[in-house]
């Protein structure tokens, strides 16, 4: 349940794992996560075997006890979890056990338009966005209004969404490392989200832009790159890997986001395996979320993938696994420049901010606590709070919900 | 006991299976979720008595009063609108005879053949304030519109815009009652030198008031009701959901986000309790008014 089929990446460990256990009889219900049915087909004691959900999930679904532990999973098939990269482990750990195995690792980078760059007067990869102040600037020019009408957004702090990532440039947590203690009151927090409130601000307004970037259309050729919408956006790097295949010439820089010290940093997720409470085959389910995820089958699928492109002709930025041990096959052997330089230079950029890879930490109330920062800086942006109040409000609102949750 | 007749027991074996149904489908559920309101369920671990405390915390969350506001608000625009343009609609239908009147009853009855998830999406491109094709149409009278899915104070209006195009049903019911007004009441009136707003007034609306008076009940239902077209539009993901804030609250969305996101499964069945009770007490005072002005062909009239 969750998984698909759409691609080479799903088909070949598939087919692995059939290889390797013809025992077994695998039926993929196809189609996106689907929470509603995920919690009723638990409910009646019915659920799938294994289960494929975003990794921020977690937290809820183990403290309600939707899911099971999977540390004797891990003991008695010898899941090589070392393998998977710090940042992936720690977000499918809640309370010291294994919940989940990590998928991908979707790493956040700022991705330049170099034409608005140009017109902004500034070398692409000059931009930098340890410096708050140039930063703001930067993103005036670059914004195109005209009559009230969006042309152009010059700079997409990708807020509220990115919220986390721009508290961690500030230097702030919004969260304590064991998940209990919600530090959405730090005036750093709010200092960061005002600060992203003044650059919505400045370009337009959030009524205006969000209705703009609705219209969006990121794995398609009309691009907002392509069609010179956006200056330029933070985004996760599946966005300019999407590109590679739609755009292989577009212009374009991608480059780290930095914090205000100008060290990278990187808000990573993804997707990950579980197996829900009730499973009847759970045995098979751990075999089956072992193959997945281990660095062989990473490689064969990345091999697959790089075959395919190669043959259509596009450009393959590679794939980037929660697995660091298959990344580092996969981006030694199996990744070859393109000739596209901009997309070379990407790839050893996502490569270089892996490592700077963060995440929220699994909390018992995760959906609740994801709920409410989102909340609060919708309301700032929608000009109906201030930040300070409006994340103190979030503060409340996340003790309460974290010391109800779990942790009995 | 006494006998049935033959036709009368065939009768009630006919009715069997719809009986079946209600009870199965309709009366079953139905005390299960009041029992349900009594108490704290997950759907994970069994239900566990709580009173009447999913009651009182509806009383206390600001969301639910909030979810009320604009759901009765949605209701207090959309009927009438829905009623008047329908009822325009329904006239012009009227007027048009010959050959082409099935065309345009057909065309007009289409809208409402589109599924209503598809009727959200469609609307979110339309309204689009930045792309939209309602905002284009504006700007060629001079009027810059305003961003209809993402600002809050504009979002319940393009709401009632949306739910405009599902008229279908409303018009073909008042256009059915139109048909049976006897042309001779108007010719009379005529004849006595009414004009055609009066003959609209003192005899069409009275001969179509009872029509009129059921799409007014069925309609404050159902838009009491809404769901489909608002939770497409702005809860069916995270990001829209974030994006929305309780703009787009509407109180049958927030039963659903309590039920199947939150878990609160006795929570969600006070709520729904609470609108079954709502939608009969207005349908009872709807009733109860609509008796004085409403005019039925069969009562004696002194």
């Amino acid at each position: 349940m969750g998984f698909g089929l759409p691609d080479e990446i799903a088909t070949v460990r598939v087919d692995a794992f059939k290889k390797a256990y013809p025992g077994v009889e695998v039926a993929i219900n196809q189609g996106q996560f689907d929470e509603q049915a995920f919690l009723s087909a638990v409910a009646a004691g019915n659920p799938p075997d294994v289960v494929y959900l975003a990794r921020e999930r977690i937290g809820t679904y183990a403290a309600r006890g939707a899911i099971q532990p999977l540390d004797a999973c891990v003991a008695k098939e010898g899941i090589a979890t070392g393998d998977f990269y710090p940042a992936a482990q720690q977000q499918v750990k809640y309370d010291g056990k294994w919940y989940a195995m990590p998928e991908f690792y979707n790493s956040i980078v700022l991705l330049v338009n170099n034409k608005a760059a140009k017109d902004a007067g500034v070398a692409p990869q000059d931009i930098d966005t340890s410096d708050w102040d140039a930063l703001a600037a930067l993103a005036k020019k670059m914004s195109k209004v005209s009559g009230g009408k969006i042309e152009r957004f010059g700079f997409y702090p990708k807020l509220p969404e990115f919220l986390p990532l721009w508290a961690k440039a500030n230097g702030a947590d919004i969260l304590t490392g064991d998940g209990r203690t919600s530090l959405l009151g730090d005036p750093k927090v709010a200092e960061a989200l005002e600060y992203g409130d003044r650059l919505v601000r400045s370009q337009g307004g959030w009524t205006r832009l969000k209705a703009f970037v609705d219209t969006f259309d990121y794995f398609g050729e009309q691009n907002p790159f392509a069609k010179d919408q956006v200056g330029a956006m933070l985004t996760e790097q599946f966005v300019v890997s999407a590109m590679a295949g739609t755009s292989p010439d577009a212009d374009i820089t991608v480059l780290p986001f930095k914090d205000r010290q100008g060290r990278p940093v990187n808000n990573v997720g993804g997707n990950a395996w579980v197996v829900p409470k009730g499973a009847k085959n759970p045995d098979a389910a751990c075999r089956w979320i072992k193959t997945m995820t281990a660095a062989d089958t990473w490689v064969a699928a990345a091999r697959a993938r790089a075959d395919k492109r190669a043959k259509e002709g596009k450009v393959n930025i590679g794939t980037y696994t929660g697995n660091a041990k298959a990344d580092e096959v996969i981006f030694s052997q199996i990744v070859k420049p393109s000739g596209h330089k901009a997309y070379d230079d990407a790839v050893t950029v996502i490569r270089s901010v892996q490592e700077a890879g963060f995440v929220v930490p699994q909390s018992g109330a995760a959906a609740e606590f994801t709920k409410a920062w989102q909340d609060a800086a919708t309301r700032v942006l929608l000009g109906r709070a201030k930040p300070a109040e409006s994340l103190r409000q979030a503060q409340e609102e996340t003790q309460r919900a974290l010391d109800d949750a779990g942790h009995s | 006991m006494r006998r049935l007749r033959p036709e009368t027991r065939w009768a009630y074996v006919f009715v069997l299976p719809w009986l079946a149904g209600l009870l199965v489908f309709q009366l079953g559920p139905m005390v299960a979720s009041l029992v349900l309101s009594l108490t704290d369920y997950d759907l994970i671990d069994s239900p566990r008595f709580a009173g009447l405390d999913n009651y009182t915390r509806m009383a206390e969350d600001p969301k639910v009063a909030r979810a009320i506001g604009n759901t009765v608000l949605y209701t207090a625009l959309h009927v009438p609108l829905a009623i008047v343009i329908a009822l325009a609609l329904a006239l012009i239908l009227n007027r048009v005879t010959g050959r082409a009147a099935g065309v345009f009853r057909t065309v007009f009855y289409l809208p409402s053949m589109t599924p209503y998830v598809a009727v959200g999406v469609l609307f979110l491109f339309l309204l689009n304030g930045q792309a939209g094709m309602v905002n284009q149409f504006l700007a060629l009278f001079g009027v810059s519109g305003p961003q209809w899915t993402t600002d809050p104070d504009w979002m319940l209006a393009g709401i009632v815009v949306m739910s405009l195009w599902n008229l279908g049903t409303t018009t073909i019911i008042l256009f059915a009652a139109l048909r049976n007004v006897p042309r001779e009441l108007s010719e009379a009136a005529m004849i006595d030198g009414a004009g055609a707003w009066q003959r609209f007034r003192a005899v069409t609306v009275p001969m179509i008031s009872s029509a009129l008076f059921f799409v007014v009940i069925i309609n404050t239902i159902t838009s009491l009701q809404m769901f489909d077209q608002v939770y497409t539009m702005y809860f069916s993901s995270q990001t829209a959901q974030q994006a929305s804030g309780d703009a787009a609250l509407f109180y049958v969305v927030y039963l659903f986000q309590q039920a199947f996101q939150f878990l609160h499964m006795g929570y969600a069945s006070a709520l729904a309790w609470v609108l079954f009770v709502v939608i009969a007490l207005i349908t009872l005072v709807q009733v109860k008014v609509g008796g004085r002005l409403v005019y039925y062909e069969a009562e004696e009239h002194a």
